[in-house]
């Protein structure tokens, strides 16, 4: 069955089981190799994308259900919330393996683009989803109230 | 016999002779080294030696021997590397070496691989001389550029200059690659350092942020299966037949074959390799298999350690003699199976082409892995990828190479092509290779001032080493990952025995970050405080009045987190000492009482592990190492039901810690002038026993079985 749908800006088809999770449709099919597989019961968020602009486990959301969304992964992510994200990230070293990350910085991305200046509370929400197993936590939480600081100017 | 001890037998004759000196010879024959380390004609690059290249671009990447986890070798040998060659931290780069054993083993172990935090240990001086041997090429090349002599010329931020001429690394690559390496070049004195002590950002936070960091998973080549296995559901199973018909009508999915571990399904995707799995139907044969409960195991343990078991490891003293008739205090410790769920499940791609294998793994013990897969696929070649990996925490060094041989078996009964093998996260939570279910028997008496007049510790638990390929390294004597940690106390006792059990079964073990030192360090920690309380002493002062001026790194810990540690709140507060892998740490966690369950607030850590190369790595690892060892204490476990099935599944019954539950975390570093020793472990041990004792102390109760929050 072709399922067509926008991922980072382009029209893509593919024509695949429509049950496959949009996380295999993602890395076997097109190759958007960042976003990874830790769980595939929606329990690590290592798989988060943007689906239609809001943080979503693509390992538990069959690609039929995305025909005509916009989807935005690692790969695409961009805006001054991604960019302060990111930048927060590097500054203070949040990876240790890395694998999470995408994951996490997709979440901490729609984080702040829905709350410009979250509390603990509010991070501890958003975050929740998304294990760390390398328990890179202190930093996370420190980079994103440090994006907040930047965004605000 | 059991699936798993067929298999080591199997390999165990290959990785024996790899474990032993002799081992280059025999890898070099294998003719593994071969495909490496030559540069392409007229690159105009420096291969300066095995672990330096520098390009006309003007970068420099150093070859890293060890596997990056995120415990920080890129950053900290790259380091070592720009430290000694005066270069700018920007030119710098990190790229795995291959896997060769001749020119990159572990100079701990004799073979490459990486464990026991020894990364920066045993790299320390030999990255600093290949810096130095690198920084004298490029010098005697600018000498004769600059028509100078070599002692005029100086390097610095990567600028090589004399008088009013000079050149950049990449400038100088090409006639730099025409002189002769040094044999011995001076390396700097410590005073001089400019880099090495200080907070450089690592090499690998950009890619790892913005999604381009290339994993395991992450490789795709041309024509390339998934591959999945369908493994026994209980420990030591074996598949007995199987029906693969309905798997076989899943779209995608191209050859069911079965495999020593159990049936490998092959599709053209991942989603078509699941399904096709899920539709195999499999008789296991379990006449082999574990079918004893958690439960059963820990009361035959319990017993085990009580009767103290054949190895006697330390013996000072009478003991039964000075707890005769004296008032003795009894504790029993008991420790579930933990798995490691590393992040990014265990994986690995493997080429087979004529006489000839690729592979791409995030290998941790890469001689032995090469050498298994050569041996399984009947090659002479076999070209290893340290791929990153995405955390290990013990996971992926396996002595017995179990995972490289299913990823072997795998590609070898496909046959020619290559074969991506993904383990899911239930293959992983059920698959074994466990930090050992472990039970503790201590007894103790105090002497009339509150000194410890006898300590006897009984340990029951299983080998890691024995049994596998390893053995032949302990030379008949017991197994110290065992009970490493409790054989040498910092504290004072008059009598001290100290007693191993060695426990068998089916369910295979592993060690798991900081190994023996995850238990023993809980033990040693939990009873050590009950005596102090007991003797109405004070945590601190009490310990550092045991520990004496025989141990001035752990008093130097103990003391630098007693200050740091503000405990004026109204909360419950322990203290843990930890000396392991040669680095000391103390730790005092803040905890609070939420409805009956320890909730932890803060945690302060001193740590010493010698120089720091990179204090904020050494930081993040302590960090890390608190927020796993967090997990452990308070939720994870791996239990077997009656009849041997295991009960977690996934991240939702295997639990762990998640961001809400993490703690703040204030560390200190010791500065200290001695030589660097590991980080990536000595975080983890102290919290458990920390959070036990502030809660022991604040509620009279004492957690003795973890871990504390059981799920399921
Ligand atoms: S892989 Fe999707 S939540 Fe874990
Ligand atoms: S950085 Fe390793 S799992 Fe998060």
């Amino acid at each position: 069955m072709t399922i067509s749908f926008t991922v980072n800006g382009e029209e893509r088809s593919v024509d695949v089981d429509p049950d496959t999770p949009l996380l295999w449709v993602l890395r076997d099919e097109l190759r958007l190799t960042g976003t990874k597989f830790g769980c595939g019961i929606a329990q690590c968020g290592a798989c988060t994308v943007h689906l239609d602009g809001s943080p979503r486990r693509s390992c538990v959301t069959p690609v039929s259900m995305v025909e005509g969304s916009d989807i935005t992964t690692i790969e695409g992510l961009s805006g001054p919330e991604a960019e302060a994200v990111q930048a927060a990230w590097r500054a203070i070293d949040v990876p240790q393996c890395g694998y999470c990350q995408s994951g996490q910085v997709m979440s901490a991305t729609a984080l702040l683009q829905q709350v410009s200046s979250p509390s603990d509370e509010d991070i501890d929400n958003a975050m929740a989803g998304n294990i760390c197993r390398c328990a890179t936590y202190v930093r996370i939480r420190q980079a994103i109230h440090d994006a907040a600081r930047t965004l605000e100017g | 016999m059991n699936i798993h001890t067929n298999r080591r037998a199997f390999l165990s004759g290959l990785i024996v002779a790899v474990a032993l000196p002799g081992l280059a010879r025999a890898q070099q024959k294998s003719g593994a080294a071969a495909f490496f380390n030559e540069l392409p004609e007229g690159s105009g690059e420096l291969s300066a030696n095995a672990f330096i290249r520098i390009a006309p671009d003007n970068t420099v990447t150093v070859l890293i021997k060890h596997i990056e986890f995120g415990q920080g070798p890129y950053t900290g040998l790259t380091t070592l590397v720009a430290e000694e060659m005066d270069a700018d931290w920007s030119q710098m780069r990190a790229a795995a070496a291959p896997a060769d054993v001749e020119k990159y083993a572990n100079l701990a172990f004799g073979m490459q691989g990486t464990g026991g935090s020894t990364a920066m240990a045993n790299s320390f001086m030999q990255m600093r001389k290949a810096g130095a041997g690198a920084r004298a090429m490029l010098i005697a090349a600018a000498a004769e550029r600059f028509g100078v002599p070599a002692d005029q010329i100086t390097i610095d931020k990567g600028i090589v200059s004399a008088g009013g001429q000079s050149a950049t690394f990449g400038e100088l690559a090409e006639a730099a690659a025409q002189q002769t390496a040094p044999e011995d070049p001076p390396v700097k004195d410590p005073a001089q350092f400019r880099l090495i002590g200080t907070d450089l950002p690592k090499v690998d936070s950009s890619a790892k942020t913005d999604g381009s960091a290339q994993f395991t998973l992450d490789v795709y080549r041309d024509g390339m299966l998934t591959a999945v296995v369908a493994h026994p559901p209980k420990f030591g199973a074996k598949a007995a037949s199987f029906d693969d018909s309905a798997a076989l009508q899943v779209a995608g999915v191209q050859k069911v074959a079965q495999v020593p571990t159990g049936v490998a399904v092959y599709a053209d995707n991942t989603y078509a390799a699941l399904k096709g799995r899920d539709a195999l139907e499999i008789e296991w044969d379990e006449a082999e298999a574990e079918t004893r409960s958690s439960d059963a195991m820990i009361e035959e343990w319990t017993a085990a350690a009580k009767a103290g078991g054949k190895w006697e490891i330390t013996k000072s003293g009478d003991v039964e003699a000075a707890l005769e008739g004296a008032e003795v205090v009894e504790a029993t410790y008991v420790f579930p199976y933990l798995a490691h769920t590393p992040m990014e499940p265990l994986d690995a791609v493997v080429e087979l082409r004529d006489g000839e294998a690729e592979v791409w793994m995030g290998s941790q013990m890469q001689t032995g892995d090469q050498g298994t897969i050569a041996k399984i696929l009947g090659v002479e070649n076999v070209r290893l990828h340290t791929m990153l990996a995405g955390g290990s925490f013990g996971r992926r060094a396996t002595p017995d190479s179990h995972f490289a041989a299913e990823a072997a078996e795998v590609a070898k009964a496909n046959g020619k092509g290559a074969v991506k093998l993904m383990w899911t996260r239930e293959d992983d939570v059920q698959g074994g290779y466990y930090r050992p279910l472990t039970v503790h028997h201590m007894r103790a008496a105090l002497d009339d001032q509150g000194g410890i007049k006898a300590w006897d510790h009984g340990i029951a638990t299983q080998s890691v080493i024995m049994g596998t390929p390893f053995e032949a390294m302990l030379q008949g004597g017991p197994d110290s990952t065992a009970f490493e940690g409790a054989n040498e106390l910092h504290y004072a006792m008059a009598n001290h025995r100290l007693r191993w059990a060695q426990m068998e079964s089916p369910v295979p073990t592993l060690w798991w970050r900081s190994v023996g030192h995850t238990h023993t360090g809980f033990a040693v920690e939990c009873f050590i405080d009950e005596l102090l309380e007991k003797a109405g002493k004070d945590p601190i002062e009490g310990r550092l009045a045991l520990m004496g001026e025989d141990h001035p790194r752990e008093r130097a810990v103990l003391q630098r987190v007693a200050e740091m540690a503000d405990q004026s709140g109204d909360y419950g507060y322990g203290v843990a000492v930890v000396k392991s892998f040669g680095s000391y740490v103390a730790q005092i966690a803040e905890i609070e009482d939420r409805g009956g369950i320890p909730h932890v607030r803060r945690v302060w850590c001193a740590v010493d592990c010698g120089l720091a190369v990179n204090p904020n790595v050494v930081r993040a690892q302590m960090e890390g190492g608190i927020g796993y060892g967090l997990s452990a204490a308070l939720y994870s476990e791996v239990t077997l039901d009656e009849g041997g099935l295991i009960r977690q599944r996934n991240w939702d019954s295997y639990r762990i810690l998640r961001l809400p539950e993490m703690p703040a975390i204030e560390v200190a570093i010791i500065a200290s002038a001695e030589a660097p020793t590991g980080v990536g472990e000595p975080g983890t041990p102290p919290i458990a026993p920390a959070i036990a004792n502030a809660w022991r102390r604040m509620t009279g109760n004492a957690y003795r079985r973890l871990p504390i929050i059981p799920v399921a």
